[in-house]
This record gives structure tokens, C-alpha cells and sequence, in this order.
């Protein structure tokens, strides 16, 4: 199970960071949501993998470690936040190069939509 | 504690020139002097006890961890240095009230010069190395400001920028010598240090140390191959050459060598690397003194040539050896200032500095001539002058050295010859300035003879005082310098106090005939003065500035060569530069990791956990490969976004799994709407080479994280939950101990999380400010988008679910202390139901119904949490300490208010209005309604 759990996080975050590395603003929003969920669960798991463990006092015998999960559940707040603030830059950008390249160029043929 | 007011009196003699500038000249020199002159009473105070060989000491605990404490030591070799620092710079004040022309800033000047005498001070001072490391940075700093004086000239630019590269390289190298001696001491305090000599010659890192400590004091003192800066240097006022490369600066290298030989002395790499670079220096910068015309370049390269004869004297290290170099540290600032002051004098008077140029003054500047020749035949070794003795000195030591087993013979061989021109140069500076002719041009020779005169009595006495006290020293030195050189030699050598008489005739020997044949040999090398010339022309000129200014060019054409490489404005070239060094750095990590699978046995799979992973590999991977197709990519990323949201269910992680559902609706809502305003199908560009490029940096990056996952994963670890899962009902009374966390343990983490939100909220509103964007009609394929904007069967629905929404999400914030909730999740749930209503039934509609502004909520709740945390100052806790209590009420039962529910509540607000204000002003472009500055 460790094995499968490591080999989704790795595709996950190889997929984030092809994404990543796209030159258009969309690929790289997405590139970062996927990055994302591979941080998220790659923190979340270095508390153990546990089942029928939730950290609710009363519930369970051996509790999983909650600290990590703390961590996590304030990650993807932020990380919302951050992809918001990424995908708005990316509008702005767009309205005011009109192109939706990363690095500004001015938009080539066929960029902006009918 | 007197101690330590010797140096805040020249601190605070920095600022008296500033203030006094305004009262004239005059005022401002005598306002200044007191605080130099003040502290050389205090230092001369402890004068008798130093004499007597007490060490003096003040230690103030200042970093304790670092090591660095505010300590001061007074010490025989403080106490020579001091005199040099406070009584030659009173001297040089004095001096430079004269030198200095009526329109010249003189404030400013002063202050620089308090300054360095305070950097210069307390590098003598200093018992710790730190402190004394900090103390050399500023003299470097201070020397710059003070070379570079009159800033609007190229050469003291140059010379000042020169100055500071040189010795600023110096003293960062000194910086890592200090850390390495302080690593094998265990300590920077310089008494503890100086005592550990034997443990740091024995530390392997001996040479090492060595080289850094001693690259540092050549720098500093202008040894071969590092003296070039020095020439250069003498671009700044004269005042300043007086006193940095006579009595100061250049001497503080000198002194660290001095300083540290018990401590990293007595040993054949020290002796040899002393020698060797002393003589050398000293031969090469007394040739080119000979050459030279200018006559502060004269004195520049013979002071290099005079520091090397320092070196070489504390390399050869026996007990008269020192006694000779603290001695000749003494003299060579006494009749160097004075030298210094009179070429100052000729300057102004007659306005140049080419010693061809100038010729027979003797008439017209007696009391300069007499100076000079005192100083002179100081610098020149003759008796009775003090440069005599100490010249002698250098002569019987060297001749006993033993550095260089059969080859020692070379050492006082050499060193006559370096005595020979010494001799040569400082002939040809009083003959030529006041006896011989002139050697003019035609032309020079058309224009009226110079009519000069002695300066005023103000600019003389300085260096006559100077240039007397060389006679007098070297007529009564038992009298006059025989004790503080005992105590300072003391300081020098550590324990024994070599015995020794100072006299200007030992007899008949062999050193007597050394210095016979040097002056001998000195005249025949100035009468044949041009066959040197010639000689000299036989080798090509080599300008050091232009070499360093050549060097510095180069150094900066290759870093924006460099920069150019790196930083060519494409971001996806940094982002993959980024990706590699971490792909780097963590394959480093890893390498180092003994086998890969840990100790921890791993876990049974079954079907359920295949379909997940599955399901979030096809989502990656999908929406990687159709990234082209942007919605299609979009509906991948959250088939995996769900499918995180299960694996947080399977691992008993409800809260996560909550908020991760509810995050990903409204992620969802805001890339659709942003797919709106972006490009549907962008054009393929893109080189198959990139394509690789990318794939090998994620496929491997991707390899590297699934190891060290697996690797983590399989591995024990140590972990502080205990003290949570204990603590969190009787420390946070709440079971559920994520919530408690989040709100209580960690609260202001949490409060911190809460601020970015609500921050990337406002940043959101402000970017999308009159922003101006094309409104798409239709879709990729030219299809128009409905006109039936609202849709009736979701407006109903929306309608419907609204309330129940809301009641779910106070249940859900309710139950968070306790069960899987709080603050976050309820936030969330809220925002999206709320955000129902705006797509159902469009921007205008809703907020007739709900004139919420959402950046109001958002602060809102910013201020409930933040007076949360101040609320238990109320109580004298600290910030954001929680309280609960269990209470009853009839109907419900027993239940429990906590202040962190407060908190949440806070949490609560910030989420809703936080997320509503990113989506409905991102909604809002789509409507008439943009967002103006005007409407908040």
C-alpha cells in the first residue's frame, strides 16, 4: 500500500510539474492545483496511513497523528487563496497584454477568442 | 570601566566636528582635539600598571552565543598603539587645520577621521577576536571614506575603491580565519586564544587558519604581492596619508601578526612565510621607492618597504627579534608622519609633488629642510637617529637566523641590499628637494623660479615635534622608549621578558659594518642614479591600477555574461532551472540514504484503494496529456481532486476529506469562470525538444518524491502527537484534536492562515479593478452561448438548498470542537451555498437580496480572532491562551462554550467572506457591473 500510495504521489506531482512548465497561464493554474494535492498528500501521509484512526478523542483506540492533518487542512485553504490570486494575475494579465503567455509576449494569431 | 571610555570618547568625538564645523575652523580642530586628547590621558592612566606587565581588562557579556563580548584589553602593545593612534592623530589634527583649504568640508573630514581612530583603536583594544574583526572592518570602511575624501576626482575614487576591495577580501578572509581559530579554542575571548597556542598549532587546521589570518594582515599592511593598493591609496588628502600609512592602518596588519604570535607563532610555516614575504616586500618596494617620482609615491612604496622589515622581524621571532619590530613600529610612525607632513608642506607651498621638479629649497624652507633631514636620516638608518637603532637591531638578528639551514646566509645579505637603497631613497629626498637643482624642461624653465616660504608655525610643529622626537629617541632610548617597548614585546612574545640595552654604539661588529657598508653602498646607488633608470627601462612599466581596473572589468563583464545566461525573461527557464537545483538537491538527499524500504512493515492493498489510485493517476495524467483542451483538463484535475478527497476518508482524516471536498467546488467554480476570460485552445508552439525537456524534469522530479515518500513512509518516526492527542481535551476541551489544534495549540498559525486569505481576497479586488476585457460571444467553435442565462431549474433548486446549506453549516461549526468540523469547513459550505445564488440568479439579483460586502465580512473576522487573542491579555495570559467551561442550559443539556469557539467564529467569517470576495468579483467582470476604485 506504501508503495501505491508513493507511486500516485509521484505521478501526481510529475504530472503538476510537466503542467508547470507549459507556457500558457491555464496549464500552469492547473499544474499547480495538481502540485498541490501531491504536497498536500505527501505532508498529510508523513503522519502514517492509518485506518479507522480518526484523531477524535473517544473514537478510536490509537489515534493517527493530527498534526500533520492540522497542517494540511490549513495548506488547502491556502492553497484555494493562492490558485485565486494565481488565476486572477493570469485574467489581469491576459486583459492587459492580451495574450495568456506566461512570460507576457504579446499575443501571436488565433490567442484571442471570437 | 575607564577602560571603556577611552573609545566612546572618540565615538563621540565622530560627531563634535559635525556640530563645530559651523564655528569656524579653529574652533572645530580644538573642539575635536578633546576627545583624542581625553582618551590618551585615560590610556596613559593605566600606563604604570601596563609598564609594570599587568594586562588590563574589561569584559561585558554582549552575544554571549555568538561568542562576541564588548571586551577591552590594555596590554604593552595597546598601550605603544595607543600612544601611535591618539598621540601622532592629535598631531595630524592639528596639521590638517592647516592643510586644508578654506573651502573644504571640514566637518566632514574630521568626523572620518574620528572615526578611523576609533576603528583603529579598538583593534588594539580589542580582547575578543570578533570584536576585534568587526573593529578591522570598520578601519577598512573608514579608510575608504577618508582615500576617497575628495570624491570628485577620478584617482581617489579608484584608489579608495582599490583600498576597499584589497582589504575588504582581506578581512573576510581574516573573518574565516577567526572562526576557524575560535572553532579550535572553543572560545574568542583573545586571553583564552593567545593561551591555546599549542592546541591550535596542533589542529589540523593549523595551515588553513594560517593562511586566512595571514592573507588577512597583508592585505592590511601592504605585503608583496597584495602592496599595490597602497601607492594607489595616496590619492587622498595628505593629512590622511600621514596618518593611515604611517601610524594606523597599514600598521593594524602589523599588529594582528603581532597580536596573534603566541598564539599561532612558533613554527617554521610561520617563520618562513614571514620572512620570506617581509624581505621580499622590502626589497621590491624599496627598488621601485628609488624610481619613483611623486614624492607621496616615495614615501608610499618606502613605507610598504618598512612594513616588510616589520614582517620579516617578527617572522624571524626571537626575543630581540620582536623587541626590534615593536620598536621599529614606533619609530618607522614617528618619522614617516613627520616625512608625510613636510612632502604636505611642499605640496602647498609649491604645488607639486614631482621631486623633478623640485630642487634647492633649502634657502627658502630652512625649518622644513632641517624636518626633513631629521626624519630623513631616521628613515635613511643614520646615527643618532632611533631608525639607526632598530636597523642595527634587524642586522645582529638576522645574521643569527637559522630559517633557511644552509641558505639563512641570504637573509642579511638581502637585507643590506633593502638597507642600501632605504638609504639611496631617502638621500635622494633631501638632496633633491633641497640641495640639487631643479630638473625642468624648456619650457618649465621659461616660467619665473617658485617663490616659497615656510608655512604658517601651526602646519611646522607637528612634524618638527615628530621629526625631534627621532633624534631624541634615538639619543636616550633606554630613557624614552626602553619601557614601553619591554611591555609591549611582553605582549608580543607571551610569557618571557627578553633582557635588553639600547644604545647607539655596542663596539666594533659585524652589524656596525653591515650598516657602513649599507650607507656606503646607498650613496654609490644614488650617484649612479641613472643607470637604475635605465635599468628600470629595460622592464616594462606594469601600472598595477590598470591591471586591478582591468581585472574588475573583467569580473563584471563575466557577471552580466552570467546574469544574461540565467535570467533571459523567460519564466519557464527559471521555473526549470527551480526544478532542477530541487531535483538536485533532493537526489543528493537520497543518494545518502542506506536502502530505500524502512523498517516499518508495510500495509495489505486491496480493490478499493487500487480504484482510488487509479482514479487519480487517469485524473493526472489526463489533464497533463489534454492540457489543450482546457475544460477537458479542467473535469481531470477534479476526478483527482475527489479522489484526494476519498483517500483523506480511507485515512482517517474526516476533517481533511471535508475540507477538501468543499475547496474543491469552489476551485472548480473559479476555473471555469476564468476558462471564460482565457484562450479555449491555445495555438501549439512548442518544439518537441521542450516537450522532452519537460517530461524528463517531471518524470524524474516525480521518481525523486515517490522515493522519499516511500522512504518516509516505511520509516518510524518521531512524533509530538502524544502531546496533543493528551493535552487537547484538558489543555483545548475539545476532543476532536485537528480542530483543537488549528484553533487552540496552533491558533496563531492559524490566525496567520486567516490574514493571507483574506489578503489574496483584497489583492483580488484590486487587481480586476478596471480591468477591461473581451466579453466572449461564443465558444471555440463558434457557437454562441445561450442567452438564457439563469436557468430555472437551478434558481429553484438553489433556492431550496440555500437554507439547508446554512443550517448544515452551523451544525457542522457547532460540532467541529468535538467531532470532524469547525470554522473552515462551515466557512466553506456557506460560501458555496451563498455562491449558488449568485450563479443561479446572476450578480444584480442577489445582492438585492443580500447587500453583503464581503470584504467587510472578511476583516470582520479578522478582528473577531485577532480580539480573541488579545482578549486573554485582559486576563494576564498570553496572546490567544483559550478558556471553556461546561455549562447547562434546560432543553439542551450540558454543553460547552470555549473562547476558541470565538476564535472559529472568527475562522468562520474570514473563509466566507474571503472566498465570496475572490468569486463573486471575478463573476462580476462577466456583468455590467465591473468593479470601479469608486465602489467598495
Amino acid at each position: 500500500m506504501e508503495a501505491l500510495f508513493s507511486i500516485v504521489v509521484g505521478v501526481l506531482t510529475a504530472s503538476g510539474i510537466y503542467l508547470l512548465l507549459r507556457g500558457r497561464t491555464f496549464p500552469v493554474i492547473i499544474g499547480l492545483a495538481l502540485l498541490g494535492y501531491a504536497v498536500n498528500l505527501f505532508l498529510f501521509s508523513t503522519g502514517g496511513l492509518n485506518t479507522h484512526a480518526a484523531a477524535v478523542i473517544g473514537e478510536s483506540l490509537t489515534p493517527t497523528d493530527p498534526l500533520p492533518q492540522a497542517l494540511v487542512l490549513t495548506a488547502i485553504v491556502i492553497g484555494f487563496a493562492m490558485t485565486a490570486f494565481v488565476v486572477i494575475l493570469a485574467i489581469r494579465a491576459r486583459g492587459d497584454l492580451g495574450s495568456d503567455h506566461v512570460d507576457g509576449q504579446q499575443g501571436e494569431e488565433g490567442d484571442i477568442p471570437r | 570601566m575607564s577602560l571603556l571610555w577611552i573609545p566612546l570618547l572618540t565615538i563621540a568625538g565622530i560627531f563634535v566636528p559635525v556640530i563645530a564645523a559651523r564655528y569656524g575652523r579653529k574652533a572645530c580642530i580644538t573642539a575635536t582635539l578633546i576627545a583624542p586628547l581625553l582618551a590618551l590621558g585615560l590610556v596613559l592612566l593605566h600606563a604604570p600598571s601596563v609598564i609594570a606587565g599587568d594586562v588590563v581588562s574589561l569584559q561585558i557579556p554582549w552575544m554571549p552565543l555568538l561568542g562576541l563580548d564588548l571586551a577591552l584589553r590594555i596590554d604593552g602593545l595597546t598601550l605603544l598603539f595607543s600612544l601611535l593612534i591618539l598621540g601622532i592623530g592629535s598631531l595630524i589634527l592639528l596639521y590638517a587645520g592647516h592643510y586644508l583649504s578654506a573651502k573644504e568640508d571640514d566637518g566632514r573630514f574630521l568626523a572620518y577621521m574620528m572615526l578611523f581612530m576609533t576603528a583603529m583603536l579598538g583593534i588594539a583594544m580589542a580582547d575578543n577576536l570578533i570584536l576585534l574583526w568587526l573593529f578591522w572592518e570598520l578601519t577598512s570602511i573608514s579608510s575608504f571614506l577618508l582615500i576617497g575624501f575628495w570624491g570628485h576626482r577620478s584617482d581617489a575614487r579608484r584608489g579608495a575603491r582599490m583600498a576597499l576591495t584589497v582589504t575588504g577580501a582581506g578581512g573576510l578572509a581574516l573573518l574565516a580565519g577567526v572562526l576557524l581559530i575560535g572553532q579550535a579554542v572553543g572560545s574568542f575571548a583573545m586571553a583564552d586564544v593567545l593561551a591555546s597556542g599549542d592546541l591550535i598549532r596542533g589542529s589540523a587546521n593549523y595551515p588553513l587558519i594560517l593562511a586566512l589570518v595571514l592573507f588577512g594582515a597583508f592585505t592590511k599592511s601592504a605585503q608583496f604581492p597584495f602592496h599595490f593598493w597602497l601607492p594607489h591609496a595616496m590619492a587622498a588628502p595628505t593629512p590622511v596619508s600621514a596618518f593611515l600609512h604611517s601610524a594606523t592602518m597599514v600598521k593594524a596588519g602589523v599588529l594582528l601578526m603581532a597580536r596573534l604570535n603566541p598564539a599561532l607563532g612558533d613554527t617554521a610555516l610561520w617563520a618562513v612565510s614571514l620572512s620570506l614575504v617581509g624581505l621580499a616586500t622590502m626589497l621590491y618596494a624599496a627598488w621601485f621607492a628609488l624610481l619613483e617620482r611623486d614624492l607621496k609615491g616615495i614615501l608610499a612604496f618606502s613605507t610598504v618597504s618598512h612594513l616588510g622589515l616589520i614582517t620579516l622581524l617578527l617572522g624571524l621571532g626571537s626575543p630581540l627579534a620582536i623587541v626590534a619590530a615593536v620598536f621599529h613600529i614606533l619609530n618607522h610612525a614617528t618619522f614617516k608622519a613627520a616625512l608625510f607632513m613636510m612632502v604636505g608642506i611642499i605640496d602647498h607651498e609649491t604645488g607639486t609633488r614631482d621631486i623633478d621638479r623640485l630642487g634647492a629649497l633649502w634657502s627658502m624652507m630652512p625649518l622644513t629642510g632641517t624636518m626633513t633631514i631629521l626624519a630623513g636620516s631616521a628613515m635613511a638608518g643614520f646615527p643618532p637617529f632611533n631608525g639607526f637603532l632598530s636597523k642595527e637591531m634587524l642586522f645582529e638578528q638576522s645574521l643569527i637566523n637559522d630559517l633557511l639551514g644552509a641558505l639563512s646566509l641570504v637573509i642579511p645579505l638581502l637585507v643590506v641590499v633593502a638597507a642600501m637603497l632605504s638609504v639611496a631613497y631617502s638621500l635622494r629626498l633631501i638632496w633633491s628637494l633641497f640641495f640639487a637643482e631643479p630638473k625642468l624642461t624648456r619650457e618649465q624653465k621659461a616660467q619665473p623660479p617658485m617663490k616659497v616660504h615656510d608655512p604658517a608655525r601651526g602646519m611646522l610643529a607637528p612634524g618638527l615635534f615628530l621629526a625631534a622626537m627621532s633624534l631624541l629617541v634615538g639619543l636616550f632610548p633606554m630613557t624614552l622608549a626602553s619601557p614601553l617597548l619591554n611591555a609591549a614585546s611582553l605582549a608580543v612574545q607571551g610569557e618571557t621578558t627578553p633582557v635588553f640595552h639600547l644604545a647607539l654604539w655596542h663596539g666594533l661588529n659585524l652589524p656596525l659594518a653591515m650598516s657602513l657598508v649599507a650607507v656606503a653602498g646607498g650613496i654609490m646607488v644614488l650617484r649612479q642614479q641613472r643607470y637604475m633608470a635605465r635599468i628600470a627601462s629595460l622592464f616594462p612599466e606594469r601600472n598595477a591600477g590598470l591591471i586591478f581596473e582591468a581585472a574588475v572589468q573583467r569580473l563584471i563583464k563575466w557577471a552580466l555574461w552570467l546574469t544574461l545566461r540565467l535570467e533571459n525573461g523567460s519564466l519557464q527557464r527559471y521555473q526549470a532551472l527551480l526544478i532542477l537545483s530541487a531535483l538536485v538537491m533532493a537526489a543528493i538527499g537520497l543518494a545518502h540514504l542506506d536502502s530505500l524500504t524502512g523498517e516499518r512493515g508495510l500495509q495489505p492493498l486491496d480493490g478499493m484503494l487500487f480504484l482510488g489510485a487509479g482514479l487519480m493517476v487517469f485524473g493526472a495524467i489526463g489533464s497533463a496529456l489534454s492540457h489543450r483542451w482546457r475544460l477537458v483538463s479542467l473535469l481531470m484535475l477534479s476526478v483527482t481532486g475527489l479522489s484526494v478527497s476519498l483517500t483523506f476518508v480511507r485515512f482517517s482524516a474526516p476533517d481533511l476529506a471535508l475540507t477538501q471536498l468543499s475547496v474543491e467546488v469552489a476551485s472548480m467554480i473559479l476555473m471555469i469562470l476564468a476558462l471564460f476570460f482565457l484562450p479555449q485552445r491555445p495555438p501549439l508552439l512548442v518544439s518537441g525538444r521542450r516537450i522532452l525537456r519537460d517530461l524528463l524534469l517531471a518524470v524524474s522530479l516525480g521518481l525523486v518524491v515517490a522515493v522519499l515518500n516511500y522512504a518516509i513512509l516505511t520509516r518510524e518516526t518521531l512524533t509530538i502527537a502524544d502531546y496533543f492527542l493528551r493535552e487537547s481535551v484538558p489543555g483545548g476541551g475539545g476532543t476532536n484534536v485537528v480542530n483543537v489544534i488549528l484553533v487552540d495549540f496552533r491558533g496563531f498559525d492559524t490566525f496567520g492562515e486567516i490574514t493571507v486569505l483574506t489578503l489574496a481576497g483584497l489583492a483580488t479586488f484590486k487587481l480586476l479593478n478596471r480591468l477591461r476585457l473581451f466579453m466572449p460571444s461564443g465558444n471555440i467553435e463558434g457557437i454562441r452561448w445561450s442567452r438564457h442565462r439563469y436557468p430555472l431549474i437551478l434558481s429553484v433548486v438553489a433556492q431550496i438548498l440555500l437554507p439547508l446549506a446554512l443550517l448544515v453549516s452551523v451544525y457542522i461549526f457547532l460540532r467541529g470542537h468535538n467531532q470532524p468540523g469547525g470554522g473552515f469547513i462551515a466557512g466553506l459550505i456557506t460560501a458555496t451555498a451563498l455562491l449558488l445564488q449568485y450563479m443561479a440568479r446572476g450578480y444584480d439579483w442577489t445582492r438585492e437580496r443580500l447587500p453583503l460586502n464581503y470584504s467587510i465580512v472578511a476583516v470582520s473576522g479578522l478582528a473577531v480572532a485577532l480580539a480573541t487573542g488579545l482578549g486573554s491579555w485582559l486576563f494576564g495570559y498570553p496572546f490567544l491562551t483559550s478558556a471553556f467551561g461546561h455549562f447547562h442550559l434546560p432543553l439542551i443539556g450540558e454543553f460547552e462554550l470555549a473562547t476558541a469557539m470565538l476564535f472559529d467564529i472568527g475562522v468562520y467569517l474570514a473563509v466566507v467572506g474571503a472566498v465570496l470576495m475572490i468569486l463573486i468579483n471575478l463573476g462580476r467582470v462577466t456583468t455590467v457591473n465591473r468593479p470601479t476604485l469608486e465602489e467598495r
